[in-house]
């Protein structure tokens, strides 16, 4: 399929009969398409995108603080020996990444799973349910982030409210030292569920209806058909789903930065690795510890995805 | 074959729950955004208060918000376009030649977190005295843009086959005659796909304009925070301003719909 693709217009006698009518400028950018298309993207992705990292790396390796036209000077890992031994804020920002990523994704797969399966089948009213569906999901996460304050503020909320009509005492959600991160967690699970929903969805609708009709005729319950058929042959794109949602709730800044402030709250109650990189480099300018935090996070996410990917593979299809 | 009538009861009954829980802290953030501060603080009238513009006066006129529109639709709108301009031939090209590492580096930038780039970035920005510009913020927003583009078109060029191109060739045209006449507009949608979604994330991308922006060119996800003060919060104001900031979106989202769905899923379910 290459020889017919490729103009041959380095063999000497091939080339004038189709190609005369062309310029030579025409016919060189025909045969280097390939790189003529995707070198301006790559060149983007260098300069903005590899050198950056590059260059965070680099810093990770300095004492680089206060402005950023300060002299730095090179102080090999002490930055890395600095970072790993710091549990005063270090760590605890690292267990409440995981904690947080862990408990929104366990969330979201499942209730995820649970609507995508009720959608599956045509039914009337469907077009409404994914209008609600799609609407969290492009919404401002800034702007969702205000709303859930006003719906959790301790005083005049509804949250507490209702708690109130069901004979429950007013909780302080966002502004409690301990409910806090649960609280943000739960902001979370509300905008970002629709997300898994759709894309498990995606994939139920690509199943073949076959091996669930050979399931029922063996007399398996709905229970053992989804255990057994439906969750096996979905698994590849259930994979999908916590690759995608994993990485970004890892990520997670706008709904915490919008409910809790700079440095995750008073107590940095909500600070993961992303806010306490962001306040180190922009609220303290710390440029070179901040640089650490930084590689140490991408190795993490590099790690998850690795293994995610690797299971992925593992299970066959 | 139908579901059986119990199953239907309890799809109905599960769904409506969904559907209130979803719907339900929109349409109050709506609601509040028309209360003066008074109403909202009063708990008994959450839902008896008499609707008033107020809010919306505050936000569209002392609080500048029509420029800081117009500066969120400039950056959104150029951004997606520049990424358009350099992602789909890109994408063509990697999905053509079976490009994988470059894909790869490519879409490591959907993995990297936005703040490792926005130090360097403030390093030499600000050394060029660019900081506060529109370039770099519509700079940093390719950087989210670029990769989504490049993904969801690859996934699009992936499908069509390249005998449509094949054909072309022998009828004449160059390759990059065919690229420009024949793919190209068979892929209109997949354009509009990647070029919506590429919007809307721009619209709603927070951190790299809470860093790079200046006061004139504020996006709105950013200047919702002029409504937060260390006292007190001018609620009312600030539904106001996350109405007007989150609502043109979702409207937008809803008219293209198919296109959105497509989007977010795109390569989802090829394993």
């Amino acid at each position: 399929m290459s020889a017919v693709l490729t103009p041959r217009t380095d063999s000497p006698e091939a080339p004038a009969a189709s190609l005369d009518t062309t310029s030579a400028w025409s016919r060189w950018a025909n045969e280097h398409r390939k790189w003529l298309f995707a070198a301006p993207a790559m060149a983007f992705v260098a300069v903005l995108i590899v050198f950056p990292v590059a260059w965070t790396g680099y810093l990770s390796l300095t004492d680089a603080e206060g402005s950023v036209r300060a002299e730095s000077e090179f102080i090999g890992f002490q930055n890395y020996l600095d970072v790993l031994t710091d549990t005063d804020r270090f760590w605890p920002a690292v267990w409440r990444t995981v904690l947080f990523t862990g408990v929104v994704l366990f969330f979201e797969v499942v209730l995820g799973m649970a609507i995508a399966l009720l959608l599956w089948r045509p039914f009337r009213g469907e077009k409404w349910v994914r209008v609600a569906i799609l609407l969290p999901l492009v919404a401002t996460p800034v702007a969702v982030g205000m709303m859930w304050r006003l719906i959790f503020d301790p005083n005049i909320g509804m949250a507490n409210q209702l708690l109130g009509w069901i004979g429950i005492g007013p909780q302080p959600w966002l502004a409690g030292q301990h409910s806090a991160l649960p609280t943000t967690m739960f902001i979370d699970i509300w905008q970002w569920t629709p997300m898994v929903v759709l894309i498990l969805l995606a994939g139920l609708t690509s199943l073949s209806d076959e091996p669930q009709e050979a399931a029922r005729i063996d007399g398996a319950s709905s229970w053992q058909r989804f255990r057994h058929v439906t969750l096996p042959l979905l698994m590849p794109t259930v994979i999908v789903a916590i690759l995608l949602r994993g990485i970004d709730a890892l990520k997670t800044f706008d709904i915490l930065y919008a409910t809790k402030g700079r440095g995750g709250g008073s107590f940095h109650e909500v600070e993961t690795l992303n806010v306490y990189a962001y306040g180190l480099s922009f609220d303290y300018n710390d440029y070179g510890v901040s640089s650490t935090v930084l590689i140490i996070f991408f190795l993490i996410i590099i790690g998850v995805m690795w293994a995610l990917t690797y299971r992925k593979k593992g299970l066959g299809r | 074959m139908k579901p059986s009538k119990p199953y239907r009861v309890f799809r109905t009954s599960a769904l409506v729950v969904v559907v209130f829980a979803l719907m339900a802290p929109l349409l109050w953030m709506i609601a509040a955004s028309f209360k003066t501060n008074v109403d909202i603080y009063d708990t008994a009238k959450a839902f008896a208060f008499s609707p008033s513009l107020k809010n919306y006066e505050t936000v569209l006129q002392q609080a500048n918000y029509l420029q800081f529109i117009g500066n969120s639709l400039w950056v959104a709108f150029a951004a997606t376009t520049l990424s358009l301009l350099l992602g789909v031939p890109a994408a063509y090209s990697m999905s053509r030649f079976s490009m994988k590492k470059s894909a790869l580096v490519v879409l490591m930038a959907r993995v990297i977190p936005g703040v490792s780039l926005l130090v360097p970035w403030y390093y030499v920005f600000s050394n060029l005295k660019m900081v506060g510009g529109f370039t770099v913020l519509i700079l940093s927003h390719m950087f989210v843009s670029l990769p989504l583009i490049v993904y969801i078109m690859m996934g699009y060029f992936d499908g069509l086959p390249a005998e449509l191109e094949e054909a072309a060739l022998v009828d004449g045209l160059t390759h990059i005659g065919a690229f420009r006449r024949i793919t190209l507009p068979l892929s209109v949608a997949g354009v509009a796909t990647a070029g919506i979604l590429s919007f809307i994330f721009s619209w709603n991308n927070f951190m790299f304009a809470l860093v790079l922006s200046g006061s004139d060119t504020k996006t709105l996800p950013v200047a919702i925070f002029d409504f937060v003060g260390y006292a007190s919060i001018d609620w009312g104001g600030l539904m106001a301003a996350a109405t007007v900031v989150t609502l043109p979106i979702m409207l937008i989202a809803l008219f293209v719909q198919k296109y959105v769905v497509s989007g977010l899923t795109a390569g989802a379910t090829k394993g």
